[in-house]
């Protein structure tokens, strides 16, 4: 067993994990974030996308020691604490960018830290921006929608409020190498 | 409540946003997988690694001295109890049926079969002790050709028959006296075409992987199942395990997806309902992606033989059709009947006078077939709208000028084809004339012409697609004809609450179609109530009791049916008790703009909630009057309902790497009148992007001992948003005649339509390279080879 | 699916992984960013006895100048590398490459030096390496050492590490104002590369003064293309020219046939997508 913390959607967490544990099971099975789910065994689907420290990775394809220290904000933390949801829920709901809705949490996490790095993307950048995530019921054409209408909402909101409260990706490590 | 005179806006035809999205973007749905009982313990499953073998060695005993598993056990331990796993259609009297268990007792006969099981503490314990399992086995030959299987001498997959043949099934117009003789056809024909196409084998992949929790703790047993069929699976749970059926309670949660592939009773199922008797405590067992593409059910993989008549003025005489069916190595649920499903549709939208169609089943030893979304109809409607391509060149026609020449024309409904089917209502001249408009066809034809012509080595093709399909399944009659197991009728109940809100409860069992949403429009028109005051119930036994379930694009056409004779139902109910309330006879009284009024009078009346409420208290009733407005119905179907539509497809093909690209899709379809256009044009992507993997994507690949070579994500390649072209859609709008509000199906008829629009679409751009067919998926490198066997540019 | 149990080893600095590595031997493993490694976890194709991860060695990550070239830590990720304007400026071929990398996701994790240690024949990064003659800094039992990019990549999914060696970094020479382009042929956007080139190209006065190319998966370790390198060097930087040399492109290529593509078809695509990426790389058509 290895002592890890994480902070979970704003909530810090100690607890004694197996190396072996994915990172997503450590959500799903121990704090109890069953929103984000397992589609595959190979990190293709990416139905698993949350972010670590800001940037969107496949929870499935990552250990919970590796995370050890870092932040997670899953489907379950993206909403306000009010319950306002983020412009990306917003804007797939109202473009019916969900079916069955099995892959909507990665891809709504996908969609969000797409939009953290690109703020205005075209269709092919949306549609190569989301290429990890597998969605069986849309055909895609209303996610692309609702990611281009978020978009809008998104940077709208910059100059009215401020900066968007969207985790945004750490920016590179411009560190010495001492190799 | 007093009624305004303004009547409220019309909720059916309207683009609502779906009351089901708000637990599904805020990660609070309830997946079978999120499933969490006291007690609850985990289950993993040893899976045969070979295609064919005797088991010679097993022991389990090893497996349960690793640390934290509580039982283990094989199919030798359950092989009294387990039953078999049923098959509700043989098509045949004579159909050959071998008995499949859920666990494997003495032989294995598909890669990927259940042999062995470990109950543990926790789902990683369970996985690791399945390698302590002791499992020897003696090969046996495989067989997974299927024309070498019908082959005198060859092996067989289930050595205690005496043939690899399930079945054979044969529809002749003539014997049925619904048109010629397809020989005769023939030899007066002026052009005959022979062709033979292979639907290749398809995994639906669902995105949510199968899951199951039972607990049957005391003499209840209860099951969550990621399943499309809850009510089908509570019947025959009780078949299989012998449990009295009203002790059983199956809930279908949230579920997601299925096209088909969760139209099962699963080995996984019974498997999970058995370990939970043995250890007496609820058990969990959800599927990993890899055991998924093993072993849920595959889809397609036939082959078609065609023989196509006609006049050199391209007019179809006749249609032979022999198809070889692959069954995988038992018979699934409806597995058998899935082809018959397209005996129907060959003849597509023409009117030809004379069709054959024959169908053998083979056992081979792979995983079983069964429905995938469409189910037998994107087979047919592929194999016919690719031959009907073939003849246009033939005969020298612009392949739509083919099509017209044939088709059913909107005056000649409602049309009984040579296949015995009455088809209710269409216009495929409008839908045509739209879907040229919005692709630019001629404009695209100029195109391609100069592309020809310059030689560039990037080609344009362009495909056509009329399609029709047969959904809303089924009159139970025409299934009980079919010897299908069951009927075809769906119910619906509502449940009028004191407050005048309304729970409705559907025997359609959805897994994202949006019934909660498009349900609480067809409630909200009917009975006049605000769209946010109704609940929709389904997927669990105990509330909704009776249902058959989502599958074959019936929700709508037949549940919906049931729903708006509920409906009716609850109006002629409250009808006395408004006119009671309001103080006048009962025959002045009508339904109209949302609510009860006096026939004549513009303003006043009564709601249905002030009925509900007098019904509740039934302090002041009239005489004789239940005090309940509660209404049920269970419909059955009087025919099948008939969507249709034009697909075309513009495609680009690099002809030095064979790469395709779909440079425009267009879709029109007719599925008649809709409850939600948003709705309905999402049913459409998702099937066209479906129907586009077939013919560009998707393959299940086993290698020549039986292997799945394709048994991840990394081989099963499913498109991406990258892979896909934005598609434009569009509608005509002919009412179903048959149905009280004009709908059609859609769940399957952008799967049916796509295929061939941009498979005829690839052949299409490589006609000049003498190229007339490319075997599905259209990989970049059978397109290159294509290309290289041709003969080289005309 | 869950991996097997491992025990697991976090240092925090290079010479402790190598004495872990060193006790644990042959059933040791380094863990760099995982997206190669997890899934096989996952599957349990691989189940080392020891993971010894390398994220808590701080010193592995970041991108700088050294002497005439830029060393690039090993456990820098895909994205830091897209991001860095040193690597855009000074080996563009690298910025292209990385670009194609899986995804997004898997870029946010995923690590140069841990694409280069897993030498998968289809990965995107070892051709770039072998193109751009890069040098592995390598830390072992026996000390440091630097070997090139022609003698690191041995067999498939093998290289000239040994179980406790660690890469550290990679050091590039600098291509500024080199043209670049990597030509990656997929059947679809999460396929891995059936045939890939990078190719770079100086050009002066019309001619092309000096080419690099090397094509991914066209055997069980990336392959240099030395002959389509000596048909273009010289030679004027024109569609036919590029075309002659892009035919030599299957010398010294042992392409394999599996689910994906047979070797025909492979070496086909090697000489039409060698043409497009030099005729990319050198501006040309």
């Amino acid at each position: 067993m290895t002592r890890i913390q994480l902070n979970v959607d704003g909530v810090r967490y100690d607890d004694d994990v197996e190396p072996r544990t994915l990172l997503v099971h450590h959500l799903r099975d121990r704090i109890g974030k069953v929103g984000t789910v397992v589609g595959c065994d190979t990190s293709n689907c990416g139905a698993c996308t949350v972010l670590l420290d800001g940037a969107s990775v496949k929870s499935c394809s990552v250990l919970a020691v590796q995370a050890d220290g870092k932040s997670v904000t899953t489907i379950e933390g993206l909403a306000e604490p009010g319950g306002a949801l983020h412009p990306v829920q917003r804007a797939f709901h109202e473009r019916h960018a969900l079916q069955c809705g099995f892959c909507t949490p990665g891809m709504i996490m996908a969609s969000v830290s797409l939009l953290a790095d690109n703020p205005d993307p075209t269709d092919t950048e949306i549609r190569e921006g989301l290429e990890g995530n597998l969605c069986r019921c849309t055909g895609y054409q209303n996610i692309v929608r609702a990611v281009h209408d978020a978009a809008a909402v998104l940077r709208d909101a910059v100059p009215a409020a401020g900066p968007v409260e969207v985790p945004v990706q750490a920016a590179p490590a411009e560190r010495e190498v001492t190799v | 409540m007093t009624l305004t005179a303004q009547p409220p806006a019309a909720e059916v035809g309207a683009a609502r946003k779906r009351k089901e999205d708000a637990r599904l973007i805020t990660g609070q749905t309830m997946w079978t997988e999120n499933v969490r009982l006291p007690g609850m313990l985990h289950m993993a499953i040893l899976r045969s690694p070979l295609a064919h073998a005797r088991i010679t060695h097993l022991d389990t005993a090893p497996a349960l001295r690793e640390p934290n598993v509580v039982a283990a056990f094989s199919g030798r331990d359950v092989a009294d109890v387990q039953g078999g796993l049923p098959c509700a259609w043989p098509v045949t009297a004579e159909l050959v049926m071998p008995v499949h268990p859920p666990l494997a007792v003495d032989e294995v006969r598909h890669s990927g079969e259940a042999v062995a099981v470990v109950v543990a503490r926790d789902r990683a314990s369970a996985v690791d002790a399945l390698g302590a399992i002791e499992v020897d086995y003696e090969s046996l030959p495989v067989v997974l050709d299927m024309e070498e299987a019908l082959a005198d001498g060859a092996a067989l997959v289930h050595t205690d028959q005496t043939t690899n043949r399930a079945y054979t099934w044969i529809f002749d117009s003539a014997q049925a006296g619904t048109g010629g003789a397809v020989d005769e056809a023939a030899a007066g024909a002026e052009v005959v075409i022979r062709r033979r196409y292979r639907q290749q084998r398809l995994i639906p992949a669902f995105m949510e992987p199968r899951s199951v929790v039972v607990d049957a703790t005391g003499d209840q047993l209860t099951m969550w199942s990621a399943t499309q069929i809850p009510h089908v699976l509570r019947f025959l749970l009780a078949v299989v395990t012998g449990t009295p059926e009203h002790r059983i309670r199956v809930i279908a949660p949230d579920v997601g997806g299925g096209f088909g592939g969760k139209l099962q009773v699963t080995p996984e199922e019974i498997i999970t309902y058995l370990a939970a008797k043995r250890v007496g405590r609820p058990v969990t067992y959800t599927e990993t992606r890899s055991d998924s593409l093993l072993s849920a059910h595959h889809g397609r993989d036939v082959i078609q033989d065609l023989e196509l008549s006609a006049r050199r003025d391209g007019t179809v005489l006749g249609l032979s059709v022999r198809l070889t069916a692959n069954m995988g190595a038992y018979l699934g649920l409806v597995g058998p009947g899935v082809p018959i499903l397209g005996a129907f549709m060959y003849n597509a939208i023409y009117k030809f006078p004379a069709y054959r169609f024959e169908c053998s089943g083979v056992f081979t030893n792979t995983t079983l077939t069964d429905a995938y979304r469409g189910a037998g109809r994107p087979e047919a409607t592929y194999a016919i709208e690719r031959i009907m391509d073939e003849l246009a060149v033939e005969v020298g026609l612009d392949p739509l000028e083919v099509r017209r020449r044939n088709w059913i024309t909107h005056e000649e409904f409602p049309f009984t084809t040579v296949a015995g089917l009455t088809y209710d209502s269409g216009n495929y001249e409008a839908a045509t004339d739209k879907a040229l408009r919005l692709l630019g066809y001629d404009e695209l034809r100029r195109e391609q012409a100069d592309r020809r012509a310059s030689g560039d080595p990037v080609q344009l093709g362009i495909g056509v697609s009329t399609y029709t399909e047969m959904c809303g399944l089924a009159p139970s009659r025409v299934l009980g004809s079919l010897r299908y197991g069951a009927g075809g009728w769906e119910s619906a109940s509502i449940r009028v609450l004191p407050t005048g809100k309304i729970e409705v409860v559907t025997g359609s069992s959805p897994h994202g179609q949006g019934h909660e949403t498009a349900w609480s429009q067809i409630v909200a028109d009917q009975l006049g109530v605000p769209f946010d005051d109704v609940e929709v119930l389904h997927g669990d036994t105990r509330s909704a009791y009776k249902g058959m379930d989502t599958y074959g694009s019936r929700s709508l056409a037949v549940g919906g049916f049931a729903l708006v004779n509920a409906c009716k139902k609850v109006i002629d109910k409250a009808k006395p008790v408004a006119a009671h309330l309001m103080e006048c006879d009962v025959s002045d009284v009508e339904f109209r703009d949302g609510g009860f009024r006096v026939r004549g009078t513009p303003d006043g009346g009564t709601s249905l909630a002030d009925c509900a409420l007098a019904v509740f208290a039934a302090h002041d009733l009239p005489e004789g009057i239940e005090p309940t407005l509660d209404a049920d119905e269970v419909y059955d179907p009087v025919n099948f309902s008939f969507p249709h539509g034009t697909h075309l497809c513009a495609v680009e093909v690099d002809t030095q790497t064979g790469q395709v690209s779909i440079r425009a899709y267009v879709a029109v379809d007719d599925v008649g009148r809709v409850v939600n256009p948003m709705i309905v044009e999402g049913q459409v992507h998702g099937g066209v992007a479906q129907g586009i993997a077939q013919a560009l994507f998707e393959e299940a690949v086993y290698d020549a001992d039986g292997n799945l070579l394709t048994g991840t994500f990394v081989d099963y390649t499913l498109p991406s948003a990258a892979d896909l072209p934005d598609i434009v859609s569009d509608r005509t709008e002919t009412p179903a005649p048959d149905h009280p509000l004009g709908a059609k199906g859609v769940g399957e008829a952008g799967t049916i339509a796509s295929t061939p629009a941009v498979v005829n679409a690839v052949v299409d751009a490589l006609r000049p390279y003498g190229v007339n067919d490319v075997p599905m998926p259209c990989t970049p490198e059978r397109v290159w080879q294509a290309i290289q066997n041709g003969g080289g540019r005309s | 699916m869950i991996p097997a149990s491992f025990d697991y080893q976090r240092p925090s600095t290079v010479d402790e992984a190598v004495q872990v590595l060193s006790a644990a031997g042959e059933d040791g493993k380094v863990l760099a960013g995982g997206q190669s490694l997890i899934p096989m976890l996952r599957l349990r194709l691989s189940a080392p006895a020891t993971l010894v991860d390398l994220g808590g060695i701080a010193d592995l990550r970041g991108i700088r100048e050294d002497g005439d070239g830029l060393l690039i830590g090993a456990m820098t990720r895909h994205a830091d590398v897209l991001a860095n304007p040193l690597v855009e400026r000074y080996v563009p071929l690298l910025a292209r490459a990385t670009a194609t990398v899986a995804d997004r996701q898997v870029r946010h994790l995923g690590t140069i030096g841990g694409s280069l240690a897993h030498a998968d024949p289809a990965g995107d990064l070892p051709a770039v390496a072998l193109a751009l003659d890069a040098t592995m800094e390598i830390v072992g039992p026996g000390g440091r050492r630097s070997v090139a990019a022609g003698d690191f990549f041995v067999d498939y999914l093998t290289t000239a590490l040994g179980p406790a060696d660690v890469l550290v970094g990679v050091r590039f020479a600098r291509y500024e104002g080199w043209g670049s382009h990597y030509e990656k042929f997929q059947r679809m956007a999460q396929a891995w590369a059936l045939v890939g080139v990078a190719a770079t190209v100086r050009r002066e006065n019309g001619t092309i003064a000096a080419a690099r190319v090397a094509l991914t998966n066209m055997g069980p370790v990336p392959v240099r293309a030395r002959a389509v390198e000596e048909a273009l060097t010289g030679a004027a930087s024109t569609a036919d020219a590029i075309a002659a040399a892009a035919g030599l492109a299957g010398e010294g290529t042992r392409p394999t046939s599996d689910v994906t593509a047979s070797a025909q078809y492979r070496a086909h695509l090697a000489t039409v997508l060698t043409g497009r990426a030099v005729s990319a790389a050198a501006g040309v058509g």
